[in-house]
């Protein structure tokens, strides 16, 4: 018992990590720009195929990751460039139109490319494997390399934003858009760095997830669904709310599924325990998104506008 | 508003007389593709109704789609088919989770309210996946189609094309008869400003949450008829993507219009069926047609109506 908690808790904190990569872009586009974007699990989606692409032309996984991760921000500074630009001054429902639009686009421009089939990509030698992480239970070394990645990246993150002058700029330009203009700064600019930073962050996320998952059309759409959770949770455009909150969806819906129909199965008779744990997993972090915005409707970190 | 009218009487009267017509043009399967666009026009018309009049911008829509199809399913399965059962059970589903989730999702607003409804959507398609006893994932085929105290009048596709002609055309008056009355302007008051609603001794909740059950209480309706075109149901008439589509009939035909969103949703299932008799690949045109449609146009399909009306 006490190991399945730990793979399981593992598991969830990994899945936590991910999350948060990606909601990480989503959050602060909005909390910066002002914008909703429905295809930001789209790009999460291209930075998987672009991840599998580039392995299969270089085969080497990591030589792949290496390429993806800056074909995904030009990626996202293109689409900045071509559309977002174009959305700041509009209502929140045009940007959802909008970003709806591209992601359909996105998602059948993919299976034009690659065809609908998943296309997966092998695991690298030296991280394939697993690791004695207590007493007897082993883990994944590439599931312990992905939680390192998303904590090293958190980190920078973190530190970027609380410690450059970019991140200066951004912190104020979240709280007051045109005040931070008129004091000289190019906002135009600035809006693009972020929206390539967080588009590069959610194709790295898909990148590194490529040789668990393989790429597939349409997969973008269940992880922006689960970051909407995260940053409504989190507090909209709060990069430490996204982080609690992703790592506190992670860790329920993994736990959630594994342990939920095990604690039933004490409550209900085994018939009813089975089809109510089928029921209810699925739904759990819903369930406690409503019971957080219930008690706090702006989430559990607030931004102060 | 008079124009409005006069284009929806117009457009009913057109639609009415397009069966036989179609029949004799040797394409009798159009009027099915055409009943299915009444349908949605339905669900649109609902939608406009927080979308346009409340400024509500619900992406859950489609969960009220998906409830009407599976109370139908489910009792058909059971052995009622009778829509005198059916659709008050398919009201009354709609009614309750609209209420409970409505209660929560508006004491958020803008993105919040967006995001709630999203996930709460999402909540009601696992629920339905999770059903194994009616398909789970893959959904099942309707055990049945309705009858109405025992008689057919879903059988054959120009009975249920008029059938589904008569339910728009009743939500239709129904919903006109709403936004007109004292309720519907305090409605599309707090729309223009919540603020001075309030402090008039207008309580904007309740409106809102009253408007929120009707409008899905009306979509809960065409899932029932959506249940009986497709004689399937699906968890996949409640996906987020159809609750995205929903928003683009209503805003791409004119929000707070009535008239517009049934323009808009004809035209969106027109153009998703010729699109994908071209290509299989016609998602990609269609996000572009719609991207292109919101930064070029301004008001939607009955926005460019009444423009070419005004330079007359």
């Amino acid at each position: 018992m006490t190991n399945l908690l730990i793979l399981q808790g593992l598991n969830g904190l990994q899945a936590g990590i991910l999350l948060f990569l990606v909601a990480a872009g989503l959050t602060l586009v909005f909390g910066v720009m002002d914008v909703i974007n429905l295809a930001h699990g789209a790009q999460y989606m291209v930075g998987t195929y672009l991840a599998a692409a580039f392995t299969g032309l270089t085969g080497s996984f990591l030589a792949g990751l290496a390429l993806a991760v800056p074909a995904t921000l030009i990626f996202g500074l293109a689409v900045e460039f071509l559309v977002i630009r174009r959305l700041y001054d509009r209502s929140h429902l045009d940007q959802v139109l909008v970003t709806f639009g591209l992601m359909l686009m996105l998602n059948e421009g993919v299976r034009m490319i690659w065809g609908a089939g998943p296309i997966s990509v092998e695991m690298p030698g030296a991280l394939s494997g697993s690791i004695p992480v207590w007493g007897k239970l082993r883990y994944p070394v590439y599931r312990l390399a992905i939680l390192g990645a998303g904590l090293a990246v958190a980190v920078g993150l973190w530190w970027a934003i609380n410690r450059t002058r970019t991140g200066m700029l951004l912190r104020a330009g979240a709280t007051n858009r045109a005040m931070v203009s008129a004091l000289g700064t190019d906002i135009n600019r600035l809006f693009l760095l972020v929206f390539g930073a967080g588009a590069m962050l959610a194709g790295f996320a898909g990148a590194m997830m490529v040789p668990v998952v393989s790429a597939e059309p349409d997969m973008g759409d269940t992880v922006l669904i689960l970051t909407f959770v995260v940053i409504v949770i989190g507090g909209i455009g709060s990069i430490r709310g996204a982080f609690v909150a992703a790592l506190l969806v992670g860790l329920v819906d993994t736990l959630g599924r594994s342990f939920g129909p095990i604690l039933l199965r004490s409550l209900l008779p085994p018939d009813a325990a089975g089809q109510a744990g089928r029921t209810l997993a699925p739904m759990l972090i819903y369930i406690l998104m409503a019971l957080i915005l219930a008690l706090r409707p702006a989430g559990l970190f607030p931004v102060k506008r | 508003m008079i124009g409005s009218d006069r284009a929806m009487l117009i457009l009913l009267a057109v639609v009415a007389v397009l069966p036989p017509v179609l029949s004799a043009l040797g394409e009798p399967f159009l009027t099915v593709i055409l009943s299915r666009a009444l349908i949605f026009a339905t669900a649109a018309l609902s939608l406009d109704l927080i979308l346009g009049f409340g400024a509500m911008v619900s992406f859950g829509h489609a969960a009220y789609l998906g409830i009407g199809a599976y109370a139908a399913g489910i009792l058909a399965a059971n052995g009622l088919t009778g829509l005198e059962v059916q659709v008050p059970v398919a009201l009354a589903a709609a009614g309750v989770f609209a209420l409970v989730t409505g209660a929560i999702s508006l004491r958020t607003s803008g993105v919040h309210f967006i995001m709630i409804t999203l996930a709460f959507g999402q909540m009601a398609f696992f629920l339905m996946t999770s059903l194994s006893a009616y398909g789970g994932d893959d959904g099942q085929a309707l055990a049945a189609p309705s009858t109405l105290f025992g008689i057919a009048v879903f059988d054959g596709a120009a009975r249920f094309f008029y059938a589904t002609l008569a339910v728009l055309a009743l939500a239709w008056l129904g919903l006109r008869t709403i936004t007109r009355s004292r309720f519907g302007r305090v409605l599309a008051g707090t729309r223009e400003d919540p603020a001075r609603m309030q402090a008039m001794g207008f309580s904007p909740f309740g409106y809102r949450l009253t408007a929120y059950v009707i409008s899905g209480m009306v979509a809960a309706l065409a899932g029932v008829l959506l249940a009986n075109h497709a004689a399937y149901i699906s968890p996949s008439y409640m996906s987020w993507a159809r609750s995205g589509e929903l928003i683009a009939m209503v805003a791409l035909g004119g929000m707070g219009t009535l008239t517009g969103p049934v323009l808009g949703a004809l035209a969106f299932v027109l153009a998703e069926e010729a699109l994908a008799k071209l290509t299989t690949h016609w998602r990609l045109p269609f996000g572009a047609a719609v991207v292109l449609a919101v930064l070029f146009t301004r008001g939607g399909l009955m926005g460019a109506l009444s423009r070419t009306r005004g330079r007359k």
